[in-house]
């Protein structure tokens, strides 16, 4: 590498950091127009934190709808992956178009009946039926994913499994399961950014502001006072919002890597 | 597509496996459909019913309070076609997405290349351009909000009044914001796609002498032509479906500029009009008209491979 690429590049990934950086810093600095306005501080961090039901409350709602989305997300993929995988049954290559086939449909299309779904089911309002949603939305790619990660593994190692006498259930627990545990890992780590960042489900499916996620509460709280933004008390919660998932990307970068390639297959 | 045979019927077949009556031997089909089971009800609950129920509902007169009050077919198609802000939503829409994919592509096609070599120092800056990939697009969008206004700008110096107060500068400022947020996820497809041209090639090029530029523009780009059609067919089905950060940073403002198509359903269904049904009709035709962009975006791309 070149000396002018070593300038633009160094230039580049500045400019590409740096509104992270000034969001870290406006959140702790004293705003103007609000009602705090001397001094550094966790004074917009406590704006938000009294924010309505409190911080506590939508942070509790996030991790909830995501803690169970991911959940769901392993559950269902786990043993989807496993049938797709290693079974034939009838309707196997339909279901699989099926699932795949939920990328086709636009989000929007969706979200007006399931507005009206979970109506009926009884879910309106609740961070289970967003969870069950989120879920869905999920299964494309979570389903094809753990179904590779099933097919890569060596196939002596399944078969010597079930020829042991062990039921198929038990060859997944015991056998199978460590070795997909990095599929499980991209899958999981996918399905908690999605929903940890979702904003439209939400916004469509649950009416009381109590039970929202924090990023439809930081986006309501933005115009609280009398249509007066406070600039940053946002920021804090874009970096309540966002430390987490940086953590996460810096920590699994590699499974993070990973999924965007096999993810790209989804077009 | 041929399936292949399970490895549970190939022990079927081998003697090393007991066989214990008919019973036993169906087992591996009524077993694959027990672990596919939580897969197909999902399915079915969430997204097989949702399908027809919006299709059912976009010929019924059905209001967000009132719920369904029976067949109304062809009235919601027609009051979509009617709405004043339909063509200058699908028009904002398509020119939203236009620019949006000229110009990430562009970006992410420069960075690639930039940092194709694989180092400590383009390890680096590799993620630097990842990072904003992590945060959710609400996130980017609040942070970008703040960003662009008047009271806490540290914008300042480049001399523009308005980031999102006229039709233009909206629409600039949320490329902006966009193209921050998925260019190193865009750069790091086309890696890919570089990565999987033979090193072979470059070399036979350099050995006839080719300039870089050359060598950019008949070997680089057409062997990449796939990976940057992946990029081009994401870049605008995301884009066409727009909405986070519209709703975000503009709301549809100023003067109902920046409303996209799904701005306008989620308007017709929860804000203003109230009317479920309308905005059913109006998911199906973009649901339709996706289907056919994508068509011939996968026939495009077939084309451009043989």
């Amino acid at each position: 590498m070149r000396t002018p690429q070593h300038v633009v590049g160094g230039g580049l990934a500045v400019l590409f950091l740096s509104p992270l950086v000034w969001a870290a810093v406006a959140s702790v600095s004293p705003q103007a127009g609000t009602a705090q306005t001397s001094g550094w501080g966790l004074g917009n961090y406590q704006t938000l934190a009294n924010y309505q039901a409190g911080i506590g409350q939508y942070l509790l709602n996030s991790t909830v709808v995501s803690v169970l989305t991911v959940l769901f997300t392993l559950g269902v993929s786990l043993l989807g992956g496993y049938a797709f995988a290693m079974f034939r049954f009838p309707g196997r290559n339909l279901l699989f178009l099926v699932t795949l086939a939920i990328l086709m449909v636009p989000y929007a299309t969706l979200l007006i009946p399931l507005y009206v779904l979970l109506n009926d089911l009884g879910l309106q309002n609740s961070l289970v039926g967003l969870a069950l949603v989120l879920t869905m939305f999920q299964l494309p790619f979570a389903v094809f994913m753990m179904r590779i990660s099933f097919e890569a593994v060596p196939k002596e190692l399944g078969e010597s499994a079930l020829v042991d006498g062990c039921g198929s259930f038990r060859a997944l627990l015991h056998i199978m399961l460590p070795a997909v545990r990095p599929g499980l890992i991209t899958v999981g780590l996918f399905a908690f950014l999605a929903a940890w960042n979702d904003f439209i489900t939400p916004l469509v499916l649950i009416s009381d502001s109590d039970r929202v996620p924090l990023p439809l509460a930081v986006a309501n709280m933005r115009q609280q006072v009398m249509g007066i933004v406070d600039y940053g008390a946002t920021e804090a919660g874009v970096v309540t919002l966002a430390l987490p998932c940086i953590l996460l990307f810096l920590a699994l970068q590699r499974h993070y890597v990973r999924g965007f390639m096999s993810g790209a297959l989804k077009g | 597509m041929a399936s292949p045979v399970s490895t549970l019927e190939q022990q079927r077949s081998s003697p090393a496996v007991p066989m214990r009556g008919s019973k036993r031997r169906r087992r591996p089909r009524l077993t694959g459909w027990a672990y596919a089971a939580p897969t197909a009800l999902f399915v079915l609950i969430f997204f097989v019913v949702p399908v027809v129920l919006v299709a059912r509902m976009s010929v019924s007169d059905w209001g967000l309070f009132t719920g369904d009050r029976g067949w109304n077919a062809p009235e919601n198609y027609q009051d979509v076609m009617d709405d004043r802000l339909l063509w200058p939503a699908v028009w904002f829409t398509i020119k939203y997405t236009v620019v949006t994919t000229v110009i990430l592509l562009g970006l992410a096609l420069a960075l690639a290349l930039l940092v194709q070599e694989s180092s400590r120092w383009t390890g680096i800056l590799r993620s630097s351009f990842l990072v904003p990939s992590a945060l959710g697009l609400a996130s980017a969008s609040l942070l970008f909000y703040a960003l662009y206004s008047p009271q806490s700008s540290p914008l300042g110096f480049l001399g523009i009044d308005s980031f999102l107060g006229t039709p233009s500068s909206a629409l600039w400022s949320t490329v902006a914001l966009i193209v921050w947020r998925f260019a190193g996820f865009y750069m790091l497809l086309l890696l890919v796609g570089l990565q999987s041209i033979s090193g072979d090639v470059y070399e036979a090029a350099r050995l006839d002498g080719a300039s870089r530029l050359q060598t950019f523009r008949h070997i680089t780009l057409p062997l990449l032509k796939p990976s940057l059609a992946l990029c081009a067919i994401l870049c605008v089905t995301g884009s066409l479906l727009a909405f986070d950060q519209f709703y975000i940073l503009t709301k549809g403002g100023p003067d109902n500029s920046t409303i996209t198509i799904v701005q306008l359903v989620y308007n017709m269904a929860f804000y203003g009009q109230n009317n479920l049904g309308r905005a059913a009709a109006l998911s199906i035709l973009i649901l339709a008209a996706l289907l056919v962009v994508n068509l011939l975006q996968f026939r495009g791309l077939r084309g451009r491979e043989d």
